[in-house]
């Protein structure tokens, strides 16, 4: 705890701050681009002009 | 609506639940209006004491006679109809308490009383940013939500009659806030204004519409989770972290209006502008683009433009806003490297903004006819343009060297209203215009032409306004700086205000126009709404056609 100085907080800080955004971007574009995704995504685009005027409900 | 069988059964559990709660409430109300020795206080609790006893009444009746069921086979519609109707009246009093204050700002002399407190500028300013902000697009963005997460789901809502305690605890808190203005009750902090106890019953009402929220989600008949809801979600889960924090207050007893704040000096700025900035970042951005993603694919009958990246759109807007907020705080008291953190994160916003918005416009890709046939559609690409050019102008702002020319001038309010009339305003009309034939069950608008006078007036409108505070803002900016030769400041404050004197005549002018915008939009829907109903064909424009009759 002695070494724990402004600079060294700054630095952990930066550099995880770098790392941590880096890394949740990478995670947000490869779910965005993952090719299994790919028709799921295609269909979500379509679902405002899916829709119905009563819920689903199982019979 | 099976009332035969629903007479016969036990009153609905969630109906008791919020008869009790509501009981227990008024009972409480009365307490503290009795025993209280504060006036404001007290006028406050007859207020709550006047709802609670309505409440009470309506639901004796409406749970006696069996109305407040909850079949799942139709769409709660009812609660967004409520919705639309409080959008548009809230619309037109925010807007109208805003032309108010631009001509106070325009003719000083004539329009101050100082005999009448309640009149004054101070206590109109902010019931005109709250009104328009809080009762206007909050009330769209619920009734929206309750109405696209519904669609989105394939799911009535949850919770029975909760959501209509959503409903009128929003307006509720409304009342309380804007009464509280105009008699001097306030905290005195920006777009938080609202006293301690009334930030309490905010809560209780937004805690119950995020359970709302989540509980359609939980029980939804489709897999994914569509994009919009996932905007609505940030929006709903965030507006309720901020509020709580940013209104840490100790209150000078349980039974006065007043309370301090548990933060003092640099530490309550910051989490003041970190609530400031992410309510524009979290309510009138996330909340609008849910709206977007739904209402534009929607009324254009065209898919999103890319889904991916409305992911990415998505989850990179609502990493970086967060941390936007210090650029409020350039040249204060706050560390250098803070504010330098808020200046980056905004110009970093950029990129989601701009893909959100390409993501937007381009959805209209194959129907770009209908920019020139459908005054609806042309609203909403407007509104998403506005979008792009007030996510280009903040990040701009938020440069320090940039700042110190702009902050405190009107170039800020400016591009406040290019953002809250072009982008917000906009597209929340948009999707009152699409909402009231669909829940109406009506075939079309009104009228188109009406449609269209509202768009250009209300585009004319915007652009008076913003033109006029650029130019003042500027001015302003550049007298502020000016030194004479011997080092002094060279105009005296007074003295850059007298100079603001046509740009807020402008102003005024433009604002008028948007407000009576809205009056005639409000006419239309009105008319709308008393149309004879119309069985659907499979040409009933972009409207879903709802073969409604069969449920009822």
């Amino acid at each position: 705890m002695s070494d724990l100085t402004y600079e060294t907080v700054a630095r952990f800080a930066q550099q995880g701050g770098l790392i941590y955004f880096s890394a949740i971007f990478a995670c947000g574009v490869a779910y965005a681009l993952w090719p299994r995704n790919g028709p799921a995504f295609k269909r979500l685009a379509k679902l405002p002009l899916q829709d119905n005027e009563a819920p689903d409900v199982e019979a | 609506m099976s009332t035969q069988t629903a007479r016969t059964e036990a009153a609905p559990i969630d109906a008791v639940l919020l008869f009790v709660t509501t009981g227990v409430l008024a009972f409480g109300a009365l307490l503290a209006t009795a025993l209280s020795d504060d006036r404001l206080f007290r006028f406050h609790g007859w207020m709550f004491l006047g709802a609670f006893v309505i409440a009470l009444s309506v639901m004796t009746v409406a749970i006696t006679s069996g109305r407040l069921r909850s079949p799942q086979t139709e769409y709660a519609d009812g609660v967004v109809r409520a919705g639309v109707i409080a959008t548009m009246f809230w619309a037109v009093v925010g807007l109208l308490a805003g032309v108010v204050i631009a001509a106070q700002l325009s003719w000083p002399a004539l329009l101050y009383f100082p005999d009448h407190g309640w009149l004054n500028f101070g206590r109109l300013r902010p019931l005109h940013t709250s009104g328009v902000v809080f009762a206007f697009g909050g009330n769209a963005l619920i009734a929206t939500s309750f109405y696209v997460v519904q669609r989105t789901c394939r799911a009535r809502l949850a919770g029975g009659v909760w959501p209509w305690f959503v409903f009128w605890g929003y307006q509720l808190f409304i009342v309380l806030a804007a009464t509280g203005y105009l008699a001097g009750i306030t905290q005195s902090r920006e777009y938080a204004e609202p006293e301690w106890y009334v930030d309490l019953w905010l809560t209780a009402v937004w805690v119950a519409y995020l359970f709302v929220f989540l509980g359609t989600l939980w029980k939804r008949k489709e897999p994914h989770i569509y994009v919009a809801n996932w905007f609505y979600l940030a929006f709903i889960v965030t507006i309720a972290l901020l509020h709580i924090v940013n209104n840490l207050a100790v209150p000078v007893s349980g039974l006065n209006s007043r309370s301090v704040s548990l933060f003092a000096g640099v530490q309550d700025a910051l989490i003041q502008w970190w609530y400031g900035h992410n309510a524009v970042g979290f309510l009138l951005t996330a909340g609008f683009l849910a709206m977007m993603y739904y209402f534009v694919p929607k009324r254009a009958e065209r898919p999103v433009y890319s889904y991916r990246l409305s992911i990415v759109h998505f989850w990179s807007l609502i990493f970086i806003y967060i941390w936007a907020g210090p650029h409020h705080l350039h040249y204060t008291a706050l560390p250098q490297w803070a504010q330098t953190l808020g200046m980056t994160f905004s110009i970093m916003l950029w990129m989601p903004s701009w893909g959100g918005m390409i993501n937007g416009l381009m959805t209209l890709s194959g129907a770009w006819d209908k920019l020139r046939t459908d005054p609806v559609i042309r609203m909403m690409a407007v509104s998403i343009a506005f979008y792009g050019m007030s996510t280009f102008e903040g990040p701009l702002m938020s440069i320090r060297e940039v700042n110190s020319l702009s902050h405190y001038t009107d170039w800020t309010i400016g591009h406040v209203h290019s953002g809250a009339l072009g982008w917000v305003g906009f597209i929340s009309f948009g999707a009152m215009y699409c909402l009231v034939p669909w829940l109406w069950k009506k075939e079309k608008l009104y009228s188109n032409r009406l449609a269209e006078w509202h768009f250009w007036i209300a585009t004319l409108g915007i652009l008076l306004y913003i033109c006029a505070m650029w130019v003042s803002g500027i001015m302003e900016g550049l007298m502020w700086r000016e030194y004479t030769p011997q080092g002094f400041l060279a105009n005296s404050f007074v003295e850059t205000v007298a100079a603001k004197h046509i740009e807020n005549v402008i102003r005024t002018i433009g604002g008028l126009m948007y407000l009576s915008g809205a009056v005639i939009m409000s006419y239309n829907l009105w008319r709308t709404v008393r149309m004879p109903s119309s069985a659907p064909s499979a040409q009933s424009l972009a409207a879903p056609a709802p073969a409604l009759i069969a449920a009822e």
